[in-house]
């Protein structure tokens, strides 16, 4: 056998240039990777020393934590954090009662542990009506009391986080029977009942929330027979479902249209009738893909539960002001904001992480 | 057989048109090519053929520099590829190649797909480009979807676009990266043949491919590789008769079991 | 047996059947239904909001909009006193509107190209960067945002008499933002001609050279022919005419700055706020269309020999457009949906202009709905817009 012209052993591995796991070799493929590359890491470099040691010094180094008067915070020349220890409760709840605070803060723990539990795949079935409807539930009961020994809070003073919660999680979930009847609408053969859908949905999606909430704070109390007085937060409630419901339509509506054509025909090909077909075979599977876009709608819409501040509801960023219409406090707006800003964000941004996660695994079990 | 042999050694001269040199090629830790040293002269078909992730698919695409080598030398019609762009533009303007999906660009029609690179990388006016165009089109028999886009096409006619497109920018070497894999068994055959008559032309091509009639019917050499190293070379008679590495039988009998 | 009874059905589904097991009549009867019920409960509103007015002694109709105001409006386009009409002070609402959005439209979208390409960038700094601003901005709700805008310009920038200049004649303060425009001079016209004649010239310049192109094979050299045509005449005409360039720069007077141009500290927040909450959305539209174009489609482009700037140009862009401009819209329209967030810091834009009309005159029906079917016009055109551009460009498949 020649074994000059062929090779049966492996040559064994010569020196590898420098790599990518070398910090220096690392930096050089990521950021001085040509003359242009390295000139804008020099210049953020440098903005981040101008910016971030100053930001540091203000927020920690050189910032009043804890209790503290105005004025001790007027002497410091970092942040005051003060201003949060001493608002906190009126920023996180409103006015409600200043004893019965714990209500609210485990009417908290209820909504943002349903949530929880409905990130749980096993859960996706009957079982989430069971969560949602306790979640909702226990909610309602700590916050309105008048039952179990609670003594009775009306609606006028809840505020704060719960009620930027309760606005969000009632939106999506009155919304989305709503929202399954108008996608269903809008693909159907009917004229008119298609006709429709679309009006809804185009009309809804065409205005902005804040004519909405308008709407329901200046027009529903017009459409109620004489007498009957609708809450302030019922209104602006039912104009966020309405807003919610169009959307909600929308991304449904896309799930739907990703199913193949063949479902429908196997769906017929069983014999079942329209609403068996839609309800055993079509909407599990279009509800299935659609999640992560739901998701997505609810971090929309949990932002804009801020617009009811405009009609007044004590939501979180109307308690902040208010919080800061106390003229001791007000220079200190930065902190105050911040601190909701800081708020908001874990939420929008660990439910977007779960929506982007879910939409990888979702993926590869279809693949699959 | 003896009339492919014939029709090869026509074309063939001593000309060398690629040459490497112990290339040499990382992806982070894992060695993609380890001394690959390969030499194909003008007129030449060279067909490769290996388990996936054998390397394969990098060689060549190191030859038109889609992958940057780290070691060694590639030179193509004696021109070295480096990270000297105008080199690069150079040889990329002379090496043509067919892709396993086609990469067809699905905004132009099939006469835009082929007219665009000789309109503006070889500035050729537009109807010398589309009369070139057509003659390819012609060559692999669709003339007559010119006018449509890639998207209405099948897969064997978009992979036959793509030879086109290829041709017309008038390659010295041709590289085909597994062209025939992407495509329905029925498809294969048309694409095949369009290979074949080219390799009759006398084109020098370097084919990865698992189509083994292919190899026996054209090649000049058939290359195998295996974990990111030549094992053998060789004319195909001796290649599939008489393998000498026991890497190569091994191959050999599970792709030409079925 | 079986194929025999379904043949016999399928016979029999035009003739025999049941009427209510019919699927066309039992559409005709659902659709009634619906109408029926709908008919009933708009009625019903339509008989208790009725009942309501009247008692309330609350007018209706439209003929407020020809009424005087009575309230003066901060900024507007177009003249307005307080003894004006309530229907021109909703135009000049709906006027603040437009230019905000407008305004902001351009800024998002420079802003959004720019960290949307950024984030793809291979310098790793660079990529996290942007990265961090999609991720913050996208997260908070812009209305906080815009508090938070407005509150760092009316709280924490000086007061007119220490106001910033950060460049010397653009002035920053808590009562806005004034610059300096050039004043008008009568020989402008002549230069603003032949800039837009020139313009002209130029895009006739790029057909003659992708012509010569198509002829020749010669590659249209564009951008700096371009340019020169565009601005080498007007400047020679600016030139010859004296140059007569006078800038009125704002000045400080005894209480404050005069003359320039200015905006105030409103629209200022409004238009910050709008624009860096957008980008933030463009961005990450941008960066998902450009990476929705394969791979492959680079690599065919520079196996063929096109240069990294023709690959770009002829290959990528165009079919990354495709995926861009549908969903860039869309944010368009939000934007302007979104700047009626104005009220809350009040910028006197349309829903601004509108509440207050609503608080004045009571007529709530009226004016939500002169607001909304504005807004629903703004939607239904650049949704018409999108549909024709979506026919145009879509991409032809089996």
């Amino acid at each position: 056998m020649e074994e000059t012209l062929t090779r049966e052993t492996q040559t064994p591995a010569r020196a590898r240039p420098r790599g990518s796991r070398d910090p220096i070799g690392w930096a050089r493929a990521n950021l001085f990777n040509g003359w242009f590359n390295s000139l804008l890491t020099i210049l953020i470099l440098a903005l981040l020393v101008w910016i971030v040691p100053p930001f540091i010094r203000w927020a920690i180094s050189d910032a009043v934590f804890g209790a503290a008067t105005p004025d001790e915070c007027k002497a410091a020349s970092g942040a005051c954090w003060a201003v949060v220890t001493e608002k906190y409760r009126l920023i996180l709840f409103g006015r409600y009662p200043f004893e019965e605070q714990w209500r609210p803060l485990f009417g908290i723990v209820a909504l943002v542990g349903m949530a929880l539990l409905s990130c749980d795949r096993r859960f996706w079935g009957w079982q989430l009506l069971v969560i949602w409807a306790l979640g909702l539930g226990i909610f309602f009961v700590l916050m309105g009391g008048g039952v179990l020994g609670l003594s009775p809070v009306r609606t006028n003073l809840w505020g704060g986080l719960p009620l930027t919660l309760m606005l969000a999680f009632i939106g999506i979930a009155a919304a989305f029977p709503i929202a399954i009847l108008l996608a269903l609408g809008r693909r159907s053969k009917l004229p008119i009942i298609s006709a429709l859908s679309v009006g809804y949905i185009e009309l809804i999606r065409g205005v902005p929330l804040i004519t909405l909430l308008f709407m329901g704070s200046f027009m529903l109390p017009l459409f109620m027979p004489t007498g009957v007085d609708i809450d302030a937060i019922l209104r602006a409630q039912v104009a966020i479902i309405m807003f919610a419901a169009a959307y909600l339509a929308e991304v449904i509506r896309g799930g739907l249209q990703a199913l193949p054509k063949g479902q429908h025909e196997a769906a017929a090909a069983l014999g079942l009738g329209y609403w068996q077909t839609q309800g055993l075979i079509i909407l599990p599977q279009a509800l299935k893909i659609t999640i992560p876009p739901i998701v997505n709608t609810f971090i929309g819409l949990f932002k804009d539960t801020s617009l009811v501040a405009i009609v007044s509801l004590t939501d979180l960023v109307l308690a902040t002001r208010q919080a800061l219409g106390d003229p001791e406090w007000r220079q200190f707006f930065i902190e105050a904001y911040l601190f909701i800003m800081v708020i908001y964000w874990v939420f929008c941004f660990f439910m977007s992480k779960y929506s982007q996660h879910l939409e990888r695994s979702l993926a590869t079990d279809r693949r699959s | 057989m003896a009339h492919a042999t014939a029709n090869a050694e026509a074309g063939r001269s001593d000309e060398i048109m690629v040459d490497l040199q112990r290339v040499n090629k990382w992806y982070g830790d894992f060695h993609v090519l380890k001394d690959v040293s390969l030499t194909v002269r003008r007129g030449e078909r060279i067909v490769v053929c290996g388990p996936s992730g054998s390397g394969k698919s990098t060689l060549i695409r190191c030859i038109n520099r889609l992958e940057e080598h780290q070691q060694g030398r590639i030179l193509v019609e004696n021109i070295e590829l480096t990270n000297d762009v105008k080199n690069i533009e150079m040889i990329r303007r002379e090496v043509g190649m067919v892709f396993q999906s086609f990469n067809l660009f699905p905004h132009l029609t099939v006469l835009e797909n082929c007219t665009l690179a000789p309109l503006w990388v070889r500035k050729m006016p537009q109807r010398e480009a589309a009369a070139v165009a057509m003659k390819f089109l012609e060559r692999v028999r669709i003339p007559e979807q010119a006018e449509k886009y890639p998207g209405q096409l099948s897969g064997g006619q978009q992979q036959r676009v793509a030879i086109a497109r290829s041709l017309c920018m008038m390659p010295q070497v041709m590289l085909f990266d597994e062209p025939t894999s992407a495509l329905d068994p029925e498809m294969i055959k048309e694409v095949l043949d369009v290979m074949v008559e080219l390799a009759h032309e006398g084109m020098t091509m370097i084919c990865v491919t698992h189509e083994m009639g292919f190899a026996k019917s054209v090649a000049d050499n058939v290359v195998f590789m295996d974990q990111g190293e030549i094992v053998e070379m060789a004319p195909p008679a001796e290649f599939f008769t008489n393998p000498r590495s026991d890497r190569t039988k091994a191959f050999l009998s599970q792709i030409l079991a079925h | 047996m079986a194929r025999e009874g379904l043949g016999q059905s399928a016979a029999t589904a035009s003739s025999g059947v049941v009427w209510w097991r019919n699927p066309t009549i039992r559409g005709v009867i659902a659709q009634v239904v619906v109408v029926v019920l709908l008919v009933a409960v708009v009625w019903y509103l339509v008989h208790n909001t009725i009942t309501n007015l009247n008692e309330r002694s609350i007018r209706t109709g439209f003929s407020f909009l020809d009424q005087e105001a009575g309230f003066a409006i901060g900024e507007a386009l177009i003249a307005f006193a307080p003894t004006d009409t309530y229907g021109r002070a909703l135009l000049v609402g709906l006027l603040n509107t437009l230019r905000v959005s407008l305004i902001g439209i351009v800024l998002a979208t420079l802003l959004g190209v720019v960290i949307g390409i950024a984030r793809l960038s291979s310098n790793w700094l660079v990529a996290k960067l942007a990265s961090v601003y999609v991720e913050v901005t996208r997260n908070i709700p812009l209305l906080l945002q815009l508090f938070f805008w407005y509150t760092i310009v009316t709280q924490l920038l000086p007061a007119v008499r220490e106001a910033l200049e950060p460049v010397p004649g653009v002035v920053l303060s808590k009562s806005g933002l004034q610059f300096p425009i050039v004043v008008g001079d009568p020989t402008h016209l002549p230069v603003l001609g032949v800039l837009a004649l020139s313009i002209v010239a130029a895009f006739v310049y790029r057909r003659h050279a992708y012509r010569r192109q198509r002829e020749t094979g010669q590659e249209p050299r564009l951008l700096w022919p371009m340019l020169a045509i565009i601005c080498l005449p007007a400047l020679a005409v600016f030139l010859v005419t004296g140059a007569p360039l006078e800038l009125d720069v704002p000045e400080f007077t005894r209480f404050n700055y005069r003359g320039g141009a200015s905006v105030t500290p409103e629209f200022l927040a409004l238009l910050l706020g709008l624009s860096i909450y957008t980008a933030g959305f463009i961005a990450e539209i941008v960066r998902s269309g450009i990476l929705a174009v394969p791979w492959g489609q680079t690599e065919a482009a520079a196996a063929l020999g096109f240069r990294r700037g023709l690959q770009l140009r002829l290959i990528v862009l165009p079919q990354a457009l495709r995926i861009i401009v549908p969903p860039t819209t869309s944010n368009y329209l939000n934007l302007t949906k979104n700047s009626s967030l104005a009220v809350a810091i009040g910028y006197p834009d349309l829903v601004s202009v509108g509440n207050t009309t609503l608080n004045q005159t009571g007529q709530a029906i009226e004016c939500i709905s002169i607001m909304m079917a504005i807004y629903l016009t703004i939607s239904l055109l650049i949704s018409a817009f999108m549909n024709w551009y979506n026919r145009r460009i879509a991409l032809v498949e089996r």
